[in-house]
């Protein structure tokens, strides 16, 4: 008995050094892609005058180039990658959905929509009113889905939220899209946002974006333990003591920050949120204490890579980050809905 | 007894005794929709004015002329014409899936038909306006055997069916942004006038491409309907009623595959209809397909029709594509449905 206990002991300590590893080895990756995103691109700059541009202070174009360009846009395809990853997953564990992703479900587009309503309202709004209308509108579709989708029998499977979500996107891309046929200025202003694009963001709008993304990280990664037991079931998690309510509301809280602040600041991109938990998965199994920071890190990355392709795949044009998501997403949900649900 | 059974030779119809009813009322309808909406507009012109133009007498004003058959009457046409095509392509679906939701908007048949014609716009801008609705065909049908492979052949599961057909739908959604990314801008801008969904500007051009379609496959889809009454039933129940399963649902397959991709070729995705028409027919004439075919076809012409008079009457002289507004009427329909359907 004892002797078990001792083992599973090393066994414990050694998954904790592992996932530690791993989580090591991501943020490696991680800062290479974050060079290769800063070095490649329209203009080319050898990787020593990238280097130099962050110690020698001259003014030339390459240090501006990197400077105002390249570093703005990588770290928000960070954050932003980040946020959506973690909001997959969390959604994933907490309604046991393996297709759940914030684009999947609606929540991307009610935060599109609540931005467009919104700059036709009111005009041209700063970022602020952005990310907090986008919040609104991503909470509201948040619970419009969940509620719709647990109307009826089976509450809410996956394949209902799942028809919800896709039934709810086609309403609010309507209204979208009517909102923006009829105001011509609000084309004119939100165009290239709706578009799912990492182009032509500045630092501010990483800054601006940052404590909301981190507060739902944060929260995120104090649920891994909860998001673990839910992920078993709620009846499991109530038998073993857990408060589900209270779990689910803090669980929507931190999806919303997280998907709301990244529509906010890139437009809808959609995919990652689905795709990356699963990939996650295959290295740890069930553990969400572990699973939200390595979607964190893993997320990062596949949206660096994303838009590092869809900067220098068809040079000098470059390709919206949402169509390659999607072009790679896509298939992968094809694949999920046919192996993963029950019919 | 609700039911007209008319025995010839050859022939033998059985149809529910409101189907020539609705019919009728159904048609005075497409013809009040059509007369609003050829009225409405920049240009008021008063109902009388526009049977006496369309019969070919003088109004006392050339304009009328010039309005009615250069501008309004094409677009109403293929308006009528979109939506017949697509509510009756809706129909073959739901009854060959035995789904409820099934829809070739939803199930992804029309945004690969809507790939395959943007394609031809942006690659090949100088093809002649007849191979678009060909092209769609093809994509619509690449499309829907590319579904049946994957969700249709492990015993056709109708959520599995929509969600493939989501997933399908992103794909080539993506392809066709990539499309409108790498086209000259002249064509892109004419393909995005059309992937909206909206009959605006089409000429007599689009109505003579359209026409064929319509007279080929709609016959078609009349004299398969009872075959379609047997499938519906289940393989089993068809096959023991003596049906060639198979091949009949691979031509209902075709004849709703051609419509919606004639349809899509003609007026870009308006989404719903396929949905909608075919419920309200049901509830009208109930589930037999013989009569529910017509109804729904001229129900899904009506639909069509006021959605494309309320897009530009709505916000004049701004106009709504009238794809907008089948969705904004659709969806909290299909939901509506989605509930319904899972409460049985």
């Amino acid at each position: 008995m004892i002797k078990a206990t001792i083992v599973s002991l090393k066994e414990f300590k050694k998954r904790q050094m592992s996932g530690l590893f791993g989580l090591v080895l991501g943020l490696c990756v991680l800062l290479i892609c974050l060079v290769c995103s800063v070095t490649l691109g329209a203009a080319e700059i050898p990787l020593h005058r990238v280097i130099s541009s962050f110690i020698v202070f001259d003014g030339s174009y390459d240090r501006l180039i990197i400077q105002t360009v390249r570093l703005p846009r990588s770290l928000v395809a960070i954050l932003v990658g980040s946020a959506l990853a973690v909001s997959g997953a969390l959604m994933q564990g907490l309604t046991r959905n393996p297709l759940a992703d914030p684009g999947i479900l609606g929540i991307e587009s009610g935060a599109a929509v609540a931005v467009v309503v919104a700059t036709f309202l009111f005009g041209s709004p700063s970022l602020d009113v952005y990310t907090i209308v986008a919040f609104l509108g991503a909470g509201a579709t948040a619970i419009l889905v969940y509620f719709l989708g647990s109307l009826g029998r089976g509450g809410a499977t996956p394949l209902n939220l799942t028809v919800a979500g896709a039934a709810l996107t086609a309403l609010i891309s309507s209204i979208t899209t009517a909102t923006l046929i009829v105001s011509q200025r609000t084309l004119e202003e939100i165009r290239f946002w709706l578009a799912g694009s990492l182009a032509g963001r500045d630092i501010d709008m990483f800054f601006q974006a940052l404590p909301f993304v981190l507060t739902g990280l944060i929260i995120a990664f104090a649920l891994g333990r909860q998001i673990t037991t839910m992920s078993l079931g709620e009846d499991v998690a109530k038998g073993l003591g857990q408060q589900t309510a209270l779990v689910k509301i803090a669980t929507a809280i931190s999806v919303v920050l997280l998907a709301g602040s990244s529509v906010a600041i890139a437009g809808p991109i959609g995919f990652i949120g689905l795709v990356v938990p699963h990939m996650v998965k295959f290295y740890i199994k069930a553990d969400y204490r572990w699973i939200l920071p390595y979607c964190a890190i893993l997320g990062a990355i596949l949206l660096l890579i994303a838009d590092i392709g869809a900067r220098v795949l068809l040079k000098p044009q470059e390709l919206p980050v949402g169509v390659m998501t999607a072009l790679v997403g896509a298939p992968f949900f094809v694949y999920l809905a046919k192996s993963k649900v029950k019919k | 007894m609700n039911f007209v059974v008319i025995r010839s030779q050859g022939i033998s119809l059985r149809i529910n005794r409101r189907v020539p009813f609705m019919v009728l009322c159904l048609a005075l309808a497409i013809l009040v929709a059509m007369t609003m909406n050829l009225g409405r507009g920049e240009y008021p012109i008063s109902p009388g004015d526009i049977v006496k133009t369309l019969l070919g007498l003088d109004t006392g004003n050339p304009d009328h002329a010039f309005v009615i058959y250069n501008l309004r009457l094409p677009r109403t046409l293929v308006a009528l014409m979109v939506g017949v095509a697509l509510a009756i392509s809706g129909t073959i679906f739901q009854g060959l899936t035995r789904n409820p939701l099934a829809d070739p908007s939803i199930i992804g048949i029309n945004a690969g038909a809507s790939l395959a014609a943007v394609s031809v716009i942006v690659l090949f801008p100088s093809a002649p306006i007849y191979t678009l609705p060909l092209s769609a065909f093809a994509g619509a049908l690449l499309m829907a055997i590319l579904i049946y492979s994957l969700a249709w052949n492990n015993g056709s599961s109708p959520i599995l069916l929509i969600l493939i057909g989501i997933g399908l739908s992103a794909i080539a959604t993506a392809i066709t942004s990539l499309m409108i990314t790498f086209g000259e801008i002249y064509n892109v801008s004419n393909a995005l006038v059309w992937l909206a969904g909206s009959v605006y500007g089409r000429t007599s051009e689009q109505v003579f491409s359209l026409l064929p379609w319509l007279l080929v496959f709609i016959p078609m889809a009349l004299t398969l309907a009872r075959h379609l009454n047997a499938l519906n039933l289940g393989d089993d129940v068809a096959k023991s009623l003596g049906s060639r399963v198979e091949w009949q649902r691979g031509l209902l397959i075709l004849v709703g595959v051609a419509l919606a991709g004639a349809g899509v070729a003609s007026a870009g995705n308006i989404a719903f209809v396929g949905l909608i028409a075919p419920h309200l027919g049901r509830q009208l004439v109930g589930t037999t397909h013989e009569g529910l075919i017509p109804i729904s076809a001229l129900l899904g012409g009506v639909i069509v029709v006021m959605a494309d008079f309320l897009g530009r009457t709505l916000f004049a002289p701004i106009e709504l594509p009238c794809g907008v507004i089948t969705a904004a009427v659709g969806a909290p329909y299909f939901l509506y449905l989605l509930i319904r359907n899972r409460k049985k």
